[in-house]
């Protein structure tokens, strides 16, 4: 079957640094794919390329089986886009954006009224089609920005960090609609750097940093393959549990303050260390996503 | 470089001009008024006030009253204003506080588009004022139909001259505060020197020199004379020094935009 996105040896490079440096993955009908990474591990650069606003540097890069630098001003018809900026227009009512981004698409008028029509409804904004974007709050323009997104009935939805910024309530906001988008079939790439988003909304992920992927694959099983079932946490572990978890040579992560046990099936082991060496600050649980990105991209802040 | 520069404008950079015109339908109110009472003020100061102390000018070989000497001028230096106005400060704002620019880029339309939707729609601020502006003169009698008529096509070709150098210094200036530099340089010696307020002849040799290369000064040249209704040859080597300096400027604007916004 014909990828939605193909991108091979994909490189970016600013004046003195390479964003993105020579990357490979390619993109399902229908699937939705996440690119995770740190704060400038080249998230935003690979997806500009992809949307048409950055030229690539170097490598083939393929939307729709269409060569983007060729074939821009069709690929770009097809896709939708949701920047990590804001970019409503605040000179216009929540109605008109709209209605004015249609007519970038050339949509003929009477459709444009109906497709936002139906999009405001979507995004629970139908009520506030007259407002002005100042008046509307984060969570309400993070929809807006989506159904702008949709406007033009896209086949490929690219999002760049959609809910960064914004409440629990408005981040489940937008990911419901998200689950609504794929379930109805639409092919979504989207960057963030929160866990939880992405094991919620992603089939396929890669891990990116310094420009490149580390690891690609299901969350679940990106999950197995690198921590296991199970996390083991204690805080402030005493010098005993050290040498303990280091005489059983199994993976672990001493952190000073944190001593983190990852692993399958480890009740057992969580039951002897409560009883042996600590009865508070021990925890088991499962382990998740941010586990794996924390141990693959390190712990130092990027700032 | 012309088939990277002019291969992506496609007659869709009218809907750019749309969205400005959506915006300006809203305020428009607003936008009428001080095309409407600035000439009134001019004239009033300069014409009735000023104009009693110089009497009568000598404009090709003509007697005229210093109101329908400095009419024209202030027709002119409004067209220059609108659009670069438009394109300095209003496009700058559009491009990097309501990130405007960056929204569109992600829909099929190309840089190249979206600039000369700015620009074009600078030049129509420009015609818009001048129809009203022209109105309002008209009435004090001091323009001859139907020559006067052309003024309109003349702040056309003025504005997008005057707009693609506003938008030149848009692709170059690194803050909008930084706009005041090229107004004192440019706008402000142009709006004094160009022959608006007195005939360039008066200035030293020098000084007239300097003042031909400034587009104000053909600007001001075409106006009057429509204005005057006196038809001279030397108003189309003013035309085509507009349409050569819009050849420039156009290009210049596109390059520095594509740089300053494709990363």
């Amino acid at each position: 079957m014909a990828y939605i996105i193909e991108a091979s040896g994909l490189k970016k490079t600013f004046a003195d640094v390479t964003a993105v440096d020579g990357i490979s993955f390619q993109v399902n009908q229908g699937e939705c794919f996440g690119i995770l990474g740190p704060n400038g591990a080249g998230k935003t650069s690979t997806i500009r390329m992809v949307y048409g606003f950055s030229p690539k540097t170097a490598g083939t890069l393929k939307v729709f089986g269409l060569d983007i630098e060729k074939e821009w001003r069709s690929i770009k018809a097809r896709v939708g886009v949701c920047t990590q900026e804001n970019s409503l227009d605040p000179d216009l009512t929540v109605e008109q954006n709209l209605h004015v981004f249609a007519r970038y698409f050339n949509i003929p008028p009477a459709a444009a009224r109906e497709k936002s029509q139906q999009l405001l409804k979507f995004i629970s904004l139908d009520q506030r089609r007259a407002a002005r974007i100042p008046e509307l709050s984060g969570g309400m323009m993070r929809r807006l920005v989506l159904a702008r997104a949709l406007i033009n009935d896209p086949e490929l939805l690219i999002l760049d960090e959609p809910t960064t910024g914004l409440d629990p309530q408005a981040r489940h906001q937008i990911w419901q609609r998200l689950e609504e988008l794929k379930a109805g079939g639409l092919t979504i790439l989207l960057t963030t750097h929160y866990m939880d988003e992405a094991s919620r909304l992603c089939d396929r992920v890669v891990i990116m940093d310094h420009g490149r992927i580390l690891v690609e694959g299901k969350p679940a099983d990106l999950i197995k393959e690198h921590i296991g079932h199970n996390v083991i946490e204690v805080n402030d572990p005493c010098a005993e549990l050290r040498s303990f978890v280091k005489s059983l040579n199994i993976e672990s992560e001493d952190l000073g303050h944190r001593l983190i046990i990852y692993g399958q099936g480890r009740d057992e082991l969580f039951h002897e260390i409560g009883n042996k060496f600590c009865k508070e600050g021990c925890l088991l649980r499962m382990a998740t996503l941010e586990d794996v990105f924390l141990r693959l991209t390190g712990r130092d802040l990027r700032e | 470089m012309r088939a990277i520069l002019y291969g992506n404008i496609s007659k869709r950079f009218f809907r750019v001009w749309q969205r400005n015109f959506t915006v300006y339908q809203k305020i428009w109110k607003i936008s009428f008024v001080p095309p409407l009472f600035e000439p009134l003020f001019y004239l009033l100061a300069f014409g009735i006030g000023f104009g009693a102390l110089v009497g009568k000018i000598k404009y090709q070989g003509l007697e005229v009253s210093y109101l329908a000497f400095i009419a024209p001028a202030l027709l002119a230096i409004n067209i220059m204003n609108n659009a670069f106005f438009e394109n300095t400060y209003a496009s700058f704002v559009r491009m990097y506080h309501q990130k405007t620019f960056d929204a569109m880029l992600t829909t099929p339309l190309s840089i190249e588009e979206i600039i000369t939707g700015e620009i074009i729609w600078g030049a129509t601020k420009s015609v818009i004022a001048t129809g009203i502006m022209l109105a309002v003169i008209s009435v004090f009698g001091l323009i001859n139909y139907p020559s006067g008529l052309l003024i309109i096509p003349v702040a056309l070709l003025g504005g997008i001259a005057f707009g693609a150098l506003g938008m030149y210094f848009t692709g170059i200036t690194p803050t909008i505060d930084m706009f005041n530099l090229p107004i004192f340089l440019f706008v402000t010696p142009m709006f004094l020197f160009s022959g608006t307020f007195f005939p360039v002849e008066n200035l030293p040799g020098w000084a007239q020199a300097l003042a031909v290369i400034f587009p104000l000064t053909h600007l001001v040249n075409l106006v009057r004379s429509l204005s005057i209704g006196s038809m001279h040859a030397n108003l189309l080597w003013s035309v085509c020094y507009l349409i050569i300096f819009s050849l420039v400027l156009f290009p210049l604007a596109l390059i520095k935009m594509r740089k300053r916004l494709i990363k």
